[in-house]
This record gives structure tokens, sequence and C-alpha cells, in this order.
């Protein structure tokens, strides 16, 4: 600890830290524009300038730091002299277009310049005027108000992991700018928004809608992936306007990704569904509540009574609530059936009997950034879990090693020290083999290396991604990864997919005493099926098969935020339920903390937040126990006890390794970010940004062993469903690889996401 | 006394080949240190003793510069020579590179020597590209002689030097936007702290030197840095390269003596160009505030004496007017020079320089207000000591030299529209 | 993209940094790939980053920030004056005022046949000479009289 005084105050601070630090922590304003505490410092803003005793010129509070009996000045007539000269500088060539500016009422040159400005200029010369940039559908530019304090530069080049700003040009002509024409395509990109101190980087689809003092503030926490990201959400008149973080240093820190950030737009997408809705003789007509209710009741019971409690099943989107998923197979154990899931993308459930609780990350987010070793399997890791990726980022800069196994090679923007890519049908026998390499043996190549670096370092972890999860040999994945843990002294740790994916076993929202699975269901629907926010072409493993099993029950009841075309198709009862935003509930993330958040906005026309419906649900089929007042209620129930003790990754048995017989192709079907699940489908502005995953990739030699070139049309298949893509090169793949994402529109016709896939000219 | 330490031998043919050089002595400093083994200490010493001074413009002790680099520091560490000298006026180093490489090669091993570097760059302004291509071709000589890269001479150690040419940019003389562009970037000088000497080039260690301060240290370790202060004055080591520019008969480099009067460095220089009077000296490269002829007469050149008269030695560059220049004209140029090669960087140089420009450009060109001679002198005051490096103050002290002694000329062009030299 | 020899060179430059500081070589390589190409348009830029492994945005920074690099085509010939207060007292401003009537073209301009660009350039570094001039940022020609500047043009094919 130093000892300084700052403005007469006697302070006490950790050596290392800055005057500014010093001062924030001191809550003595020094007003700031380049310096932020995530980036590095530049020091090139000028505006915090401070009088320290003995230095002969001001310095910067941001760039220096604190020493022994050192005595600071933030507001000395010297002091504040440059703070007034330096804002008048700032403001010379802005274009003080406040009015018109959508950072208005939140900017930080506005701010200060009140404090700090002079009512008049005395600059009368020509102002400086700096071309726009189109740099995509998420963020807006209006580069004549950048003041160059470098926060975007400095946040690719050390945050997201890509320089994709720089500042070009010199001098007064420098601007700030991607590369000639390029749109920026980070999946953390939003974050310059929040990080531009000024109106020059702005959210292109918030344009114009609202001023910041018009809105209201929502805290929640962010549905897309399993991180429990804290977000504010920002409505007006009811509806939701934009999505911010709201800091939380053990989570997101002040971050938020591209999906967690825009996704919001598809809240109001033209398909929400307004009104309850029944399907008779083939033809679909809105209904009141209560009719809609007893039409399904009544036809749930009928069939519970001809066919028995074993063909009544329910499905559920990992994305709803705790409140949700408790009371969802609170229904169904009270129709007598166990037949519940909310794992649609699993494929593989042989595990299922040595589970000894609910597989989460294993550790702490926080602790991520702080391993020293690491092996990820099976992961899409920027796309899946954008702001975990940043804190391996931040590990891997500290000296983590890094290693991949993976059947993609997408770059990670970090170093890895070892990998192995290889089709989705060797990873159980590389995986193996560094299981037997730290078992003693010796292997040629990839395994060897991975095994290497997991013997190195103290804190470690073998992670688990969506594509392992998702994986046929899940299990045997499951199985090799606790061994290597074990072997090497590492956690086992799971990225868990979705909002919920931790929540849902709590919840208790699978079968547990011999129910189908979400595997069986989707395979050979019960003839009486409810679905909680399920799309099947988007959300399962298997989308055509799931369709198929659909369209062959006798009932499907479905909950959805959105009328979708194949929920026209298959199901006989629409009941409109709110998303996130429009109810409370709670999310309970992959590293076991439970959130709870409030609705931001009303439900939209008639919808129902899920846990009210399934509440009346529960009490027009007269099951007992239905009687809640509030989600929290529901909460407490659902979540009784501490939840660390229900978390447990280690397998009770151990699934031996199989051998796998497959087809000539094998198609790697990770899910595309912006299509993981129903709200993000429909974000028009992500869609826009990324529409050009839709093509089926592959290594140059398979591409020319099939006769093919890169941008034909071709026809993959997999089954009966086929689809028609472009091909694209990919040398990065492995052999006999046939990458083709899931979830969106193109690829609903097709089968497994790691299933055979055949390849032909369209 | 005059080409001494330097240009001893700039009247040979083809002085800059290496054979000529070893003919006159060269590399002797090298091979006594390798020899000998001579302690860094003792070679740091001898610096010190000489008063050598830096000669790219800041003037800081050389030797105690060197003093600052850890020397039990694990790892890589680097010598960088700068010749980018670009501040208008400046072209001394050239000529040490055109005339005399190898002194400069020689002055540079042996401060890798000294401070237990790696690896040494020099980093070259890109428009005397040919320049560059002789060092170049120098530094190849000096390899196949073992005078440099592997087991210099015998002695087991390893060290190589390096050219890395500029490409139009002034501030990449600043030493630390010398070591971005070293690094592939954009020449934006780094905040100091910390400074070059624990982290420098890639991060490491790194002594960097102008160009003729590098190469006068053959001659301190030879005849030992008693001489070189004798050459000079006290807290002025050695001979300086007086660059003269502007309106005298035989512009060029002049080697003499630290203190010798000005007087005598205008004659050699022929004078001011015939049938004309000195006006006013920038005696130090066009950073510095101008000095009117009267009170330059009486000055001598070096250091302090400079520094007592207001203004600065800077680099040694000299720049001579006589009565036809327009002070408004002259200063409309460099303050257009400033705005033309801020970084870009920090908002005070970057807003301010610009600011300056147009104002003293409006002047000139007879819109000028009353009221701008204030905002000149306000403006420049702002910038002044408030910015990342000393480009700032460069910009900044050429507006408050010229304010301060030719206010009559910016008040006439204000209040009459026209010249006062010219009278149009 | 860029011719074998080129690539030769780039690589020689590369080699003069320590290893994994490929970036060290862009200013090298971005000239090497001007004198090839004659100016530097995006995809020259973006190709030097790849070959050096650098994003092509700090390639284009470093383009873009130092002069002697030509974002736009130039003519066969391009002559830089400097034009800054020392050469301008010794005489640039004539120089300059040669330079245009002979050519026809102001600064920024090239001769109609493509052959000649004037530029003006700040410090050369070489002021006890000037005036002066470079020919294609690398020849620098000094002390210039109009009849100088004549031999210096007929001398330019
Ligand atoms: C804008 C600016 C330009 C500079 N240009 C040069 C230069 O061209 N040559 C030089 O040696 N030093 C130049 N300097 C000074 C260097 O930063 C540094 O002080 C010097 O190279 C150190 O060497 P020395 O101690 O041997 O003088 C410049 C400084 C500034 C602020
Ligand atoms: S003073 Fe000028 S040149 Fe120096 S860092 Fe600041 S902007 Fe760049
Ligand atoms: S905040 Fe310190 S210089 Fe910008």
């Amino acid at each position: 600890m130093a000892n300084i005084e700052m403005d007469g105050k006697a302070l006490s601070v950790p050596d290392g830290s800055t005057v500014i630090d010093a001062a924030d922590a001191a809550g003595i304003y020094i007003p700031r524009f380049c310096y932020h505490k995530k980036l590095s410092v530049a020091a090139n803003c000028r505006m915090c300038l401070v009088e320290v005793e003995k230095a002969p010129k001001l310095l910067p509070a941001c760039a220096t730091p604190v020493m022994e009996g050192m005595k600071v000045q933030t507001r000395s007539p010297k002091a504040l002299a440059a703070q007034k000269a330096v804002m008048e500088f700032m403001l010379i060539n802005h274009p003080l277009d406040c009015p018109i500016c959508d950072q208005g009422g939140e900017c930080q040159l506005q701010d200060l310049a009140v404090g700090y400005g002079k009512g008049g200029s005395r600059y009368q010369e020509e102002k400086r005027v700096v071309l726009n940039k189109n740099i995509g559908p998420l963020i807006s530019t209006d580069m004549t108000r950048c003041i160059h304090c470098t926060r975007c530069v400095r946040f690719g080049q050390e945050i997201g992991g890509i320089m994709e700003m720089g500042q070009i040009g010199r001098g007064e002509h420098s601007e700030i700018t991607p590369f000639l024409g390029h749109a920026v395509s980070s999946e953390l990109s939003g974050n310059m928004i929040d990080l531009c101190p000024v109106g020059a980087l702005t959210s292109k689809p918030f344009r114009y809608k609202a001023r910041s003092w018009e809105l209201k503030h929502t805290a929640s926490v962010a549905p897309h992936d399993s991180l429990g990201s804290n977000i504010e959400i920002h409505s007006k008149n009811g509806t939701v306007l934009r999505v911010v973080p709201r800091e939380n240093e053990e989570i997101n820190q002040c971050w938020l990704s591209d999906r967690d950030r825009f996704a919001y737009e598809g809240l109001a997408a033209k398909d929400r569904l307004r009104r309850p809705m029944i399907k008779q003789n083939d033809v679909w007509r809105e209904c009141d509540w209560q009719y809609a209710l007893d039409f399904a009741v009544h036809a749930l019971q009928a069939l519970k009574e001809k066919h028995g409690a074993q063909q009544v099943g329910a499905l559920a989107t990992p994305q709803a609530t705790v409140e949700e998923l408790f009371l969802l197979q609170k229904v169904m154990r009270g129709m007598g059936s166990d037949n519940v899931d909310f794992r649609l993308r699993q494929s593989d459930f042989s595990a299922d009997a040595g589970l000894q609780g609910a597989p989460w990350l294993g550790m702490a987010v926080a602790e991520v950034s702080k391993l020293d070793s690491v092996l990820l399997v099976g992961t899409n890791l920027r796309a899946d879990h954008p702001l975990l990726a940043l804190r391996l980022r931040q590990a891997a800069k500290h000296g983590a090693r890094v290693s991949l196994l993976n059947p993609l090679d997408d770059d990670l923007f970090m170093p890895l020290a070892a990998k192995a890519i290889v089709s989705p049908a060797a990873m159980a026998e590389t995986l193996d083999q560094v299981r037997r390499v730290l078992a003693g043996e010796t292997v040629s190549g990839d395994a060897q290396k991975i095994a290497a670096n997991l013997q190195q370092g103290e804190s470690k972890a073998v992670l688990l991604g969506n594509l392992a999860q998702h994986h046929p040999q899940f299990s045997e994945l499951h199985s090799l990864a606790q061994q290597i843990a074990a072997a090497c002294g590492a956690k086992l740790g799971f990225l868990g997919e979705s909002a919920n994916s931790v929540g849902g076993y709590l919840a208790g929202a699978l079968p547990a005493a011999g129910g189908l699975n979400a595997g069986a269901m989707l395979n050979n629907a019960p003839k009486a099926t409810i679905l909680l926010g399920v799309e099947p072409e988007g959300d399962t493993y298997n989308p055509a098969q799931a369709m198929a099993a659909l369209r062959s029950a006798d009932l499907v009841v479905a909950l959805s935020a959105y009328k979708s075309p194949t929920l026209l198709k298959s199901a006989d009862v629409l009941l409109p339920i709110a998303p996130f935003s429009e109810t409370s509930g709670t999310f309970v993330s992959t590293e076991g903390r439970v959130q709870s958040f409030a609705a931001a906005v009303k439900p939209l026309g008639e919808a129902r937040p899920a846990w009210k419906v399934l509440r009346v649900l529960g009490n027009l089929l007269a099951l007992d126990g239905f009687d809640y007042d509030s989600s929290e209620q529901v909460r407490d129930v659902a979540l009784t006890g501490a939840v660390s003790v229900k978390l447990n990754n280690t397998l009770k048995t151990l699934k031996p390794l199989s051998k796998v017989t497959h087809g000539a192709l094998q198609r790697v079907g990770d899910v595309s970010a912006y299509h993981a699940d129903a709200i993000v489908r429909r974000a028009t502005s992500l869609q826009t940004s990324h529409a050009a995953a839709n093509n089926a990739r592959m290594n140059g030699a398979l591409l020319s062993s099939l006769g093919l070139c890169e941008g034909v049309l071709i026809k993959v298949s997999q089954g009966e469903g086929s689809a028609e893509l472009k091909a694209a090169r990919d040398d990065k793949l492995p052999d006999a690889c046939v990458r083709v994402a899931a979830g969106s529109a193109a690829t609903a016709t097709l089968g497994g996401l790691f299933d055979e896939i055949k390849v032909e000219r369209a | 006394m005059a080409n001494e330490v330097i240009f001893h031998s700039i009247h040979l043919p083809e002085s800059w080949k290496l054979e000529n050089y070893l003919k006159t002595g060269g590399y002797d400093a090298l091979k006594k240190v390798i020899a000998e083994k001579i302690p860094a200490e003792e070679i740091i010493a001898q610096v010190k003793t000489s008063a050598l001074r830096g000669r790219g413009g800041a003037g800081f002790p050389t030797g105690l510069k060197w003093s600052f680099m850890p020397r039990q520091f694990p790892g890589d560490k680097y010598v960088v020579c700068n010749t980018d000298e670009g501040e208008p006026g400046t072209f001394k180093d050239k000529d040490i590179v055109r005339f005399n490489p190898h002194q400069l090669i020689e002055g540079m091993i042996i401060a890798g020597y000294t401070l237990g570097a790696t690896a040494g760059y020099n980093y070259i302004h890109g428009e005397i590209f040919e320049c560059y291509e002789r060092f170049e071709a120098a530094l190849d000589e000096a390899r196949a002689a073992n005078l440099l890269g592997k087991n210099i001479l015998g002695s087991g150690w390893d060290f190589d030097i390096h050219a890395h040419h500029g490409y139009g940019a002034y501030v990449c003389g600043e030493e630390t936007a010398l070591l971005e562009s070293i690094e592939g970037k954009k020449g934006q000088p780094r905040f100091k702290p910390p400074f070059p000497a624990s982290f420098g080039l890639y991060g490491k260690p790194t002594t960097i030197n102008n160009t003729e301060t590098l190469a006068s240290i053959p001659y301190i370790v030879k005849h030992g840095g008693q001489k070189f202060l004798e050459l000079g004055k006290p807290n002025n080591g050695g001979t300086k390269i007086f660059s003269v520019s502007g309106h005298v008969n035989k512009p060029g480099n002049y080697e003499i003596g630290m203190g010798t009067p000005f007087k005598d460095l205008l004659e050699m220089a022929g004078g001011v160009r015939d049938g004309h009077k000195l006006k006013a000296v920038i005696p130090g490269g066009s950073s510095v505030p101008v000095v009117p002829a009267e009170i330059m007469m009486d000055l001598t050149m070096d250091y302090d004496s400079i520094a007592k008269a207001g203004s600065m030695l800077g680099a040694g560059s000299v720049i001579v007017m006589d009565e036809t220049v327009c002070m408004v004209k002259a200063l409309e140029r460099l303050s257009y020079f400033y705005f033309e090669e801020s970084c870009g960087q920090c908002t005070p140089c970057r807003e301010g320089t610009g600011w300056l420009y147009r104002v003293v450009q409006r002047i000139e060109h007879g819109e000028g207000r009353q009221e701008d001679l204030d905002l000149l002198d306000s403006v420049a005051g702002n910038i002044m000591g408030r910015t990342i490096c000393a480009l700032g103050d460069a910009a900044a002290m050429p507006v408050q030299g010229m304010l301060k002694h030719y206010r009559d000329e910016f008040e006439y062009h204000s209040k009459h529209k026209k010249c006062m030299v010219s009278g149009v | 993209m860029l011719s074998s020899e080129s690539l030769i060179q780039i690589d020689r430059e590369v080699a003069k940094y320590p290893p994994n500081n490929k970036q060290s070589a862009v200013m090298s390589a971005l000239r090497i790939a001007q004198i090839e190409k004659g100016w530097l348009a995006p995809e020259t830029i973006e190709f030097v980053a790849t070959y050096l492994e650098i994003p092509a945005i700090a390639a284009w920074e470093v383009a873009t920030f130092y002069n002697m690099y030509e974002l736009k085509p130039v003519g066969k010939y391009k002559l830089t004056v400097c034009t800054n207060l020392p050469c301008s007292l010794m005489g640039a401003q004539s120089v300059v005022e040669y330079l245009q009537d002979k050519l026809g073209i102001g600064f920024n301009e090239t001769t109609s046949d493509g052959k000649f660009t004037l530029k003006m350039s700040e410090c050369m570094g070489s002021c006890g000479e000037g005036p002066l001039l470079t020919i294609n940022n690398h020849k620098m020609r000094v002390q210039l009289t109009p009849a100088k500047i004549d031999e210096i043009l007929a001398g330019l094919e």
C-alpha cells in the first residue's frame, strides 16, 4: 500500500495502482475519455491531467502510477486550466449535433462539456468532416463525432482478439475505420458501442428509436447462452428497444456478446403469437384462452385415458425458466408420466444412469480466466460461448496453454498450445489416446502434445462443449474426459449450452424413473405431447425426424411465443407465452449461479407467462399443488436446498470406448450462433450481419474428389431430407467431413447433426 | 579544431568504404575494447567524463542514459540509432551515414558491447534512401570483416546491426515513435514512463541515441573522455556538427568545438548571402524559438548559451534568415509542417496544430483579426506541456517565439492586410 | 500477387527482426510492393498483411501514416519537392513554379501522358543542398536550378 494525498485527502492505495484508480476508489472524479479500466492505457485524450507535487508538468492520471508520499491535486487552478484547454480542443472539430445524436443524454463528451467547456467557441475556422463508414448492420457510425480515444481499436486488439478497427492517416486527418469496405464481424463487436464515449459508434438497430432518458431500465439476465450475463433491458411504451450489459465482474464483467445484445429484435418479430389458436379439421383459428385450455385439457385427458400415461410427454427448450421447467415436469408427473426432457440437441443419453447431479462448468466463471492449462473438447467456442472465449483469451494472454480436440478449426483468436482436428467419428478415439498418454503410454501426434500440455501448470480443466454434448458418443467423451481430468488433476466441466442447461436438471425436467428422454420422444413422439418453447426444426438434434415424429402424434399442445410454420404444421393447440423479457423467472447458469429476473415489459397481446399457463393447466387437469401466487414461490419450491450439492460432473459408471461405423461422409453440424434459439433466429440485424453461414463446407481434397468447386450449388441429403446449399472450401476441416450448420431454415430439412451425409451436384 | 571527431576522413575519396575508414584508424577503438576486455563501467565512465550530450535535440547526458540500462536482464536488449533526421534545418546525420558510416557502426557496436545488447537497429529517414542503401552496404562490409555479426573479432561475442527505414513521418524521430515504427506500426509516440531503458523495442530494455552521439563514441573510447570534453567546454563536451541552411553563401555541415561563437560559424558558412543583412536565426532546428540577429551575434554555440537567450541548441540546425524574410510567412510554413506531421494521437496536438496553422494562414492572407495574436499565444500555451511527446511543444514554441520577437509584423498583417516586409 | 523477387526481398527484411515479429517488416514490404506495383492498391496492402500474418487494417494504418506510400496511382516518375522553410529560403518556390510550368500540372497531379506526378514534401533532411527533389522516393537530386531540372527531366525516359 502507498500513502498518498489527493485534493487534501489522505489515501492509502494498493501499490501499482494509478492515480485515476486511486481517485475512483476515493470517489474523486477525474475527467477522462480514453481511459477504460479493462483496456490498456493510451493516455491520448489528455483530459485527465492533474497536478502532482514536484512534477514539472501536469501528468495524466490514467498513466501515472502512485508513489509513496505523492501529493496530487485534481482541481487546482493549473489542473483545471489544462482540463478546460483539452476540452476546448476536443470540441473545436466536434459537430456539436447533440440534438440529433443518439448518444445524447449518455454522452461523456456532453456531460463533461457542461462542466469543463465554455459557452461560445473561440474556434472560427472550418470544422473537420469525416465520412461515415458502413461497418455492418449492428453499428452505426458518425465519424465526425469521433474524439480519437482509440477505445474501439484497443478493444479489438486486446479483448476481441482481432483488430477490426484501426486509426488510419495521421494528425487531424486520422480516421477510425475498419479495413476498406470490411464490415465488423466479431461476435463481440457491440461492445464498441458501449466503449465509445461519444456518438461516433452507436447501435444501428436502436438508431433514432428513443432518447436515452425516455427509457425504462430493467435488470435482467441474458437467455442465449449459459453464462448468465447480466443485462439491462431498455424499453419504452412496452417495447424492448435495446439491451445493454449490466456490469458484473464475476460473470460478464462489463461485456456482452452481440447475440445477447441484439437478439431482442426477435422479441418483436412479426410472427409473435398474440392469441391462442386451435386447429380443427386442419384449419387454424384464433380463440380465447378458456376455449384453448379446455380444448387442450380435454384432449390430453382423453388420450391419456385411451393410451395410458406412457403416451403423454413433454419437451421444453432449455431456454425456459426454472419455474416453467419445474411446473412442466410437475404437470407430467401429476399425469403419471415420466416423459419429460429439455436436452433437445443431445443424441446419446446412455450415460444418464451414471449421472450423479447436474453437469456444470465445474468451476466459477471467473476461474476460467485464471486457468493454466485447458483442453477444450468439441466446441464452436466463439459462436457458442463468446464471453467464455474472452475469458480463455485472457488466460491465454497470461500464458495459459489452451488445447483443442475438435472437428472444427475456426480461429479462436488466441494461441493454441496443441490441437487435434479430427472428424466427429474419430474424436473419442483421439481423446482415448490422450487418456492413454496420461496413463503412461506413448502415442504419436497431436494427442501426445495435448497430454503434455495438460501435465503443465496448477489450475487445469477439461471442458466439454456443445459439440461434444450433441455428439452420438457423448457418454464416451464424457467418460474419457473424466478419466483424463482425474489423471492430470484437472477439473472436468461442461460448457452449458443454454440459459437453463443446468436449471433444467435442478428443476427435474428430465426422466427419472425410466421415462422417455428427448431423443426417444423426438424419434417416436408420445400420442399426446406438450411442447414448451420448442421449435423442432431448429432446436433438435435431428429436425427431420423430430418433425415427422410430432406430425404423427395425435395431439401436440405447443406453448410458444411464435407462430412458426412448423408448429402450424405439427401442433393442434398453440398457447401464446411470454418470452423472458415479458415474464419473471430464474436461470441457473453454467457455474450454478441462480439468477432471478423480473419482466421488463408486459406480455404482447394475449400472451401469458408460461408459468401461469402451466399453473392453470395443472389446475384444469385437477392436479395437486398448483396454487402458486408468484414465480418466486415456484422457484423456492423448485430450488430447495443448496444448489452446489446438486452439481456433479462425475459419472458413477464409465462407458467403454465403442467401435464406430459410419458412412462415407459425416456431417459436422454445429449450431450457428445466430440460429441457436427461437428469439435470435428472428433478430433481423444479426441475421443480415451473418447471412453467409448457409453453406456446406469441406476441405479442398473432398471438394475435388467429389468433382465440385467452391461456390457451386450442391444437394446435401440425410435420409429423406435434403437441402440445396452452396459448396464452400475450408481446408481446416478434417477429411470426409461436411460442415453444415444447423438451426436455420435452410438446413431444417436435414437429419442428425453428426450423422452420415450425402453430397451431390444440385 | 574543425572536423576532429566525426568528419576527420571526409576529405578522402570514397571515405565511406571500410578500407578507407580502416586507414584512418577506424575500428581501433572496437579492437581495443575487445582486446583489453574493457569493462562496461569503464566505458560508461569515460562517456560521462566526456560530457557528451545527446545530439538528437534534447541534449541529455549520454553517459547517464547508458547507466539506466538494466545490467542483469535476462533476454534481449537493444541499441537503437536514430537517423530519422526530419527536423527542418537538420541534415548532419545524413552526412555521417553518407560519408562515415563505419564510425557510426563502430560506435553502435561499442554501445552494444557496453550495454549488453543482442542487436542494434539504425532507423534511417526514408527520404535519404540512398544513404540507407549505403549504410546496408557498410554493414555487409563490416560483417565480412568479422567486425559485426557472430563471434566479433574472435571474442565469442555476437552482435548484429540492421537498418530500418522510415517512409515519410517526422514524428518517428521521437524515440518511442521510432520504436513503434520498427515494430511495424504507425509511429505514434508512447507515453513515458516506462522509458525505453526498461520497456523499449519489443518491450525489452533499449537505449536510443542519435547518430552523431553514437558516432562520437569511438573517439571517446580511443582518446579518452577528457580529450573529447576539452574539444568543447564544460558540460558541453566535444565537437558538434552544425547544419547551416538558409540565407548563407555556403550552406552545409560544420563540425566545430562546442562553445564556438556564432559569428565564427556564420563566417565559416560564407556569411549572409551577398547584399543582405542578417535578420534572425533559428538556432536549433525549426522547433525552437527564433532569435533576432542582434541577440544571436553575441551567442556561442552550446546548449547553455543558447538556452540563456530563450531558445535551444536542439540538434544544432542553424536556419539563417535575412531581411527579406516575412516572419508571418515563415511561421505559416512551419505551422503547416507541425499540423501535417502531428501523429494524431493526443488531443492538444491533433486539434491544436491545425488551429494554429489556420489562424496563421489567415493572418498571412490578410484575413487576420486583432484578437488573433492573443488567440495564437493562448492556443500555443494550451498545447505546451500537455502532449504525449514533444511534438506538441515543438509546434507551440515557434509560434510563441515569433510572437515574442516579431509581434509587430503580425499586427501589421492583421491591420493593413499586407506584409510589412515585402509591402504586398 | 507480388512477384517472387519481391517476396524474396520481403523475406530478407523479415529476417532482420527477431522471430515472431514479422510485422516489423511491414514498412519495407509495402515499399517493395509499391516499387513493383507503382502504388498500393487495397488488394496489395491486404496481400502484404496476409503475407506477414497481420490484420489488414494494421497494414493499412501503416500505409496511410507514412507519406511516401502512394494510395492512388501516380505517374511513372513521381517528383517530390521539399518546400519546408530552409528549402523555401533557398529557392524551393521557384523550383516548384518552374516544374509546374514546364509539366503543366500542380501538386498531386499527373501529366496526361501518365509520365510525371508532382508532389510536395516536408523536410527531407538535406537542407544544406536545397532546393531539392526526389524521383520515385529513392533518388535525390539537389541544388536545383532550371538548367539542372531540364537535364533531370530529359534523363527520365
Ligand atoms: C518530434 C520529435 C522529433 C525528433 N526527431 C529526432 C531526430 O530526427 N533525430 C534524433 O536523433 N532525435 C530526434 N528527437 C529526439 C529523440 O526523441 C531522442 O531524444 C534522441 O534520439 C535521443 O538521442 P540522444 O540522446 O543521443 O540525443 C526528436 C524528438 C521529438 C519530440
Ligand atoms: S504531441 Fe502530437 S505527435 Fe506527439 S503524441 Fe501527441 S499527437 Fe502525436
Ligand atoms: S484519460 Fe488519461 S489521457 Fe485520456
